[in-house]
């Protein structure tokens, strides 16, 4: 039994070999992906977790049970859109509805920092209710810690939720098709770029505002319209471009997206530019992918324009064929997706590999 | 495809040269645009595009790297610096890995950030990593003048700055690539303007066009080349007219040489060349940093089967580096043109690595 503990041990480290957590092990990028899939799965894989969904989805009793959780470490915490506290409830109600599901209740835990002003915890918390209230949530069980000064950084948020999925509905990536529409429900790279310009460090001001939104009624308004819907995904940390390449990974299929259709507010591609930062790889809040059957594309596509969250929307891209192994070689290159360019040229997208902002959520 | 891009490749094709020409793009941004783009796709098989040494991160030799971490080893103090220098490996360590070690390593979007941070630190040590050609040498040269003038004690730079006319020579004489013209950068000559160029048309007879960094720019500077080749001249001519003047911005470079003299400089790939350095006048030693905080010997080694030099020179392009996507990677990189925004392995790799196998 120990033999074969140690033999494990020896597995995961040489799988795993960096000797120090750097940032970029959670940037949503490549070294994420190697701390999760050679780390985190190597101790704790099993068929659900393996999966690596927004929401786990769990069978009980003939009823399908969506569960997640997400951590909040976001810097600052009060910025142009919304605060630390929205963040947290948005962030696990997407995460649950990326399943269909119908969020039922949630749990939220702090870690304070000794010192942290209690009217600025007074300011969360509310921010926290009405974000609950609106979406008719309840808050069920928490947890509360203080830390000394220095040890975190004012405020740290969990979340976790459950939700029930309806037993007719089924999104998964392994349901996306050839032929599949993409679309997304509006302009990207809005949160990351609103961190950005409200952090002390970057002189410059913006008017753009995070696009930190829940989307459970956009992910109800298009499942009522159409039965056709495969896949849905949160475009969060990593950007449109490292969730795409995740969904082609996990689908096992090429993706192909265009440049011109892909909607961006001129700002946030102009601060972008400015700064050398590539949107297609920075963070979103209230962004939801969607990969429909081609035949009910258009009609997703209305349902998404008539929700306050998805006015925006376009179809962005297509599913092409299965990839082979032979076109995308490396071991880190689980998914392939191309850019049409404005100019008509074909570029690959890959996932980010080094945190262009850490602390984005 | 817009009709801009439309009307220049036609005119790309009608101007298509006979035999293979190389043009060499100074800039890591316009080699960017070319891969981010997919340029290549555009322009005739004629044509060879090569990048060249102007990643101000790629020519930045090792020894600098080792220094600048020997020195964070060794010293209690705050380094700033833009955000590409920190993932470019050293011999042992990067910068990267100093900071999670819990170096007091940050990133700045302006040099003028690290000073302010010194100002309202006075107890702290803060070196200004100063890394750039002409386009970032005018803001350091700003900054030192203002510690002197204010007498802050408490700040340095570690100057590792280039001047590019003088690589531009040294390329041009190299008889193992064989350049036909020169894209030359657009933000270095908005500080220089485009006289500097001048001896590459006069006495070595290649054309050169200064280009803006949108695709259709660089079209348009090709087209511009193609049309002197076919008319056999060499002239400097600019395309980045919005931006670059023939004078340039002569307030910005006589500023530069109040506060720096020009000194030889080792760039990776390169070597050593003459005058093509800034090093600070006496009257602003002391703000110094490789004399204020002197560090042992340091062993440097160019990381072992890296092309980065021959890719910095144009002689090899990054997928002709038998390291390049196998142990070098952006995520895991060997040499610095693989982690630099503007390096051209980081372009080939990111961009131009798979489209060959794709179907549209």
């Amino acid at each position: 039994m120990r033999a074969e503990k140690n033999s494990q041990n020896k597995k995961i480290d040489k799988r795993f070999d960096d000797k120090i957590i750097q940032l970029s092990h959670g940037d949503g990028g490549i070294k994420t992906g190697e701390l999760i899939s050679n780390l985190l799965l190597g101790y704790f894989g099993n068929e659900i977790l393996n999966k690596l969904e927004d929401s786990a989805v769990i069978n009980f009793s003939g009823k399908k049970i969506a569960y997640t959780t997400d951590s909040f470490v976001v810097d600052p915490i009060f910025f142009p859109g919304g605060d630390i506290g929205k963040l947290s409830i948005c962030g696990t109600i997407n995460d649950l509805v990326t399943t269909g599901c119908i969020p039922i209740a949630l749990s939220l835990s702090f870690i304070l920092e000794e010192g942290f002003p209690v009217s600025d915890f007074k300011k969360i918390l509310s921010s926290i209710k009405n974000t609950v209230n609106d979406n008719d949530l309840r808050i069920v069980t928490g947890d509360t810690k203080v830390v000394g000064k220095g040890s975190a950084d004012k405020i740290f948020i969990n979340t976790s939720g459950i939700g029930i999925i309806n037993n007719s509905i089924d999104l998964f990536p392994r349901r996306i098709e050839a032929g599949d529409k993409i679309l997304i429900n509006g302009g990207i790279a809005e949160h990351g770029i609103a961190i950005l310009s409200s952090r002390k460090e970057f002189n410059f001001k913006s008017s753009i505002k995070s696009d930190c939104a829940p989307l459970s009624s956009l992910v109800r308004d298009i499942l009522l319209v159409s039965k056709k819907i495969h896949a849905l995904r949160d475009v969060t940390r990593g950007g449109l471009a490292s969730i795409l390449f995740e969904m082609s990974g996990a689908s096992g299929y090429s993706i192909k997206i265009y440049e011109n259709e892909i909607p961006i507010k001129k700002e946030v591609w102009g601060i972008c530019q400015f700064l050398g930062l590539d949107p297609l790889y920075i963070a979103n809040e209230g962004k939801m992918i969607v990969f429909s059957d081609k035949n009910d594309a258009d009609r997703v596509l209305d349902a998404m324009k008539k929700n306050k969250y998805g006015k925006d929307s376009r179809i962005i891209g297509e599913v092409t064929e299965k990839y082979e192994k032979s076109m995308i070689g490396k071991k880190n290159d689980k998914g392939n997706i191309f850019l049409i360019t404005r100019l008509g040229t074909i570029r690959t997208l890959d996932l980010q590999y080094c945190e262009q902002l850490p602390r984005i959520c | 495809m817009n009709s801009s891009i439309k009307e220049l490749t036609l005119s790309l094709t009608s101007n298509k040269p006979v035999h293979r020409i190389n043009i060499m793009e100074v800039c890591g941004t316009h080699t960017m645009t070319i891969s981010r783009y997919g340029l290549r796709q555009l322009i005739p098989e004629t044509i060879n595009l090569i990048s060249g040494p102007g990643c101000p991160v790629c020519v930045t030799p090792a020894v600098d790297i080792d220094w600048i971490l020997e020195i964070t080893k060794q010293y209690e103090i705050s380094l700033f610096t833009f955000g590409d220098m920190l993932r470019v490996p050293g011999t042992e360590s990067s910068l990267y890995l100093n900071r999670a070690e819990g170096r007091d390593i940050n990133i700045c979007y302006s040099p003028a950030d690290a000073l302010d941070f010194a100002r309202k630190n006075p107890d702290r040590k803060v070196i200004f990593l100063a890394i750039g050609f002409e386009t970032t040498i005018p803001l350091t040269s700003i900054i030192v003048k203002r510690a002197y003038l204010e007498k802050i004690s408490n700040f340095y730079i570690f100057n590792t700055h280039k001047l590019i006319p003088e690589a531009l020579e040294l390329l041009a004489n190299d008889k193992e690539i064989k350049i036909n013209a020169f894209l030359c950068p657009g933000h270095v000559s908005a500080i220089i303007g485009s006289e500097p160029y001048g001896f590459l048309a006069s006495k070595y007879g290649i054309p050169c066009v200064i280009s803006g960094f949108e695709p259709e720019d660089i079209l348009q500077s090709i087209v511009m080349i193609l049309k002197q080749i076919k008319k056999e001249t060499s002239e400097i001519e600019i395309q980045y007219k919005r931006v670059v003047k023939k004078k340039g911005n002569p307030a910005a470079v006589k500023f530069i040489y109040e506060i720096f003299d020009k000194s030889d400089s080792i760039w990776r790939g390169l070597g050593n060349i003459s005058g093509s350095g800034l090093k600070l006048k006496e009257k602003f030693l002391r703000f110094d940093a490789r004399t204020q905080f002197p560090v042992k010997k340091i062993k440097s080694a160019e990381p072992a089967g890296c092309e980065c030099g021959n890719v910095l020179k144009g002689i090899k392009k990054p997928f002709e580096c038998r390291l390049f996507s196998k142990t070098c990677r952006p995520e895991s990189p060997v040499g610095p043109c693989m982690v630099s925004s503007e390096g051209s392995c980081a372009a080939y790799y990111k961009y131009e690595r798979k489209y060959k196998n794709i179907k549209v």
